[in-house]
């Protein structure tokens, strides 16, 4: 395996996505908003003359609801980009040229995988740490210490990667089958209803999104990551791309 | 260079390309024309090892196509103008070519060496921050094979190079096209410009799935027409006609005064077929061949 050729594939990849701007807000707009407005939320709903009943006691499951909203993030925002990154490929009918290099097929999938991966994390960890100060800074002085950093966004921010790996995966299989970004795409939000259950369950008290809970979820979608990585790795082979790839 | 010994590809129930056997000589340009749905793109994947084959055997080099430890330094040693150009609109000229280079190994010196050379001899140097998806159809097409030639490799393959061009920058292309064949490279050229074909290549093969013809341009067009002498007197009469059956030749038609005679070695038979006219009281004021275009040829094999 030739990293360096799968970092070529993952650093044009990202030249181009700088020049998407669908892209870029895609990957700008959640992480900014889950780690600017939810902070500006609390402190409305901690300073408002009736506060809604939010105090030290409650104000910490407040505020672990708002991060799931990270991990939610991780499975969303690698559907716009690696629907783009493969599809748009496909539209270019770039990806021969790209076959007919010494490249294996694994480290282009490896390339591919790298660029629909790092930019959605990157994003999710930057959205994190400001949501972490903001929370922190808005939350100090009815808390009376400070809630962040601390283990239960520590094992959203481990389920995260894998959440995004998964999406990634899953839009190669479907990429194989389409060749309409915009399709791609709504097709790949599909899979984040899952992650949007467990937030509902938890949210209406069937389930409990605690840290026992999120080890165990970061297990389950590291085992669905393995899987699928086997079945996008069949998915992608030369011949199988050049002939049976819609 | 390129052999291929009864190579077979089959989709299923559909055979794509059956029993193809053909040998291309290292710095030859061999033209591969057929039909659309003739099989030429399924050959070209196959050599390229993009595609497997279902039998039959391919090397290029000392290197067997579909056996697994071959297969990169195949890809390493070829380089491909695949029949969609396939550009990274997003990026300029320099970065879809740099982008290509690193696959190869090639050191930034050398790539950067290798982009301005092919940039350079193409026209487009001016344009290389430009965005490729700004460029006009030929443009992208010169920037696609500046883009196969990134490596230097010793076998191009080449599907429809001059598709979409200018007069002028097709003869650009074809003009490249022989520089490379003078730095004995392999050149496996797909067109249906047979006018080109005939221009630039070495030989031809003409594929309907099967191979139906294969050789030089002029062997083709011998092998299926014969060769004709054709003779322009001042006045045909009878005595002159039966002279030259006389001597055992057959005349196809008579036009305007001028015979057309078949003929097998025109170059030792046509002086025997003069003097016969002329003993017959003929004044011959030309002498031509005729025979028949590539196009003729293609399109009678092909109709078959």
């Amino acid at each position: 395996m030739d990293l360096q050729s799968a970092w070529a594939v993952a650093a044009k990849d990202f030249k181009i996505f700088k020049r998407k701007s669908s892209v870029i807000y895609a990957c700008v707009v959640l992480p900014l908003v889950v780690g600017i407005a939810f902070p500006l939320i609390v402190q409305y709903a901690l300073y408002n003359s009736k506060n809604h009943g939010i105090n030290a006691f409650t104000l910490p499951a407040f505020m672990d609801a708002f991060s799931i909203w990270f991990l939610i993030g991780a499975a969303i925002i690698p559907t716009a980009i690696a629907s783009y990154s493969l599809v748009g490929e496909k539209i270019q009918k770039s990806l021969e040229p790209l076959l007919a290099t010494p490249m294996t097929d694994g480290e282009i999938l490896l390339g591919k995988t790298i660029s629909g991966l790092v930019v959605p994390v990157a994003a999710i960890y930057a959205g994190s740490i400001i949501f972490m100060v903001l929370m922190d800074f808005v939350t100090q002085s009815t808390l009376g210490y400070l809630y962040y950093p601390n283990w239960h966004i520590g094992a959203i921010l481990l389920v995260a990667p894998l959440a995004s790996l998964l999406s990634v995966e899953i839009n190669v299989i479907i990429s194989s089958r389409l060749n309409d970004v915009r399709t791609a795409q709504q097709l790949g939000m599909l899979f984040i209803l899952p992650f949007m259950g467990l937030y509902i369950a938890s949210e209406f008290g069937f389930f409990a999104l605690n840290d026992t809970n999120l080890l165990i979820l970061a297990g389950v979608v590291f085992i669905i990551d393995v899987v699928l990585f086997f079945v996008s790795k069949a998915t992608f082979q030369r011949e199988e791309i050049l002939t049976k790839w819609k | 260079m390129i052999n291929t010994e009864n190579l077979t590809k089959n989709f299923g129930n559909l055979t794509a390309v059956e029993d193809l056997t053909l040998h291309v000589d290292e710095g030859e340009v061999f033209g591969f024309l057929g039909p659309n749905g003739a099989g030429k793109t399924t050959t070209v994947r196959m050599l390229c090892c993009l595609i497997s084959k279902t039998s039959g055997k391919a090397s290029i080099g000392e290197y067997e196509i579909g056996n697994r430890a071959d297969q990169q330094k195949i890809r390493r040693m070829i380089g491909l103008l695949t029949e969609n150009v396939g550009l990274y609109e997003e990026l300029s000229a320099y970065d879809n070519l740099d982008f290509y280079g690193r696959f190869y190994k090639l050191g930034e010196q050398k790539r950067k060496e290798q982009i301005e050379y092919f940039l350079k001899m193409l026209g487009l140097w001016e344009k290389r921050n430009d965005a490729a998806g700004t460029f006009s159809k030929g443009m992208k097409q010169k920037l696609a094979i500046a883009r196969a030639m990134i490596h230097d490799p010793q076998v191009l393959f080449l599907d429809e190079p001059t598709a979409n061009l200018d007069p002028e920058a097709s003869k650009t292309v074809r003009d490249f096209i022989l520089d490379l064949k003078k730095e004995k490279r392999t050149i496996f050229l797909n067109t249906h410009l047979l006018d080109e074909a005939e221009k630039i290549c070495d030989r031809v093969a003409i594929l309907k799935t099967r191979l139906i013809a294969i050789g030089t341009p002029q062997e083709l067009r011998r092998s299926l027409s014969g060769r004709k002498t054709k003779v322009q007197l001042q006045r045909v009469d009878d005595a002159i006609v039966e002279a030259v059956k006389k001597i055992g030749f057959q005349i196809e038609e008579i036009i305007n005064n001028s015979l057309v005679i078949d003929v097998s070695d025109p170059e030792k038979e046509n002086s025997a077929i003069l003097e016969a006219i002329e003993a017959a009281g003929g004044h011959v004021q030309f002498v031509t061949e005729i025979g028949s275009t590539l196009e003729d040829v293609y399109l009678k094999l092909v109709r078959g």
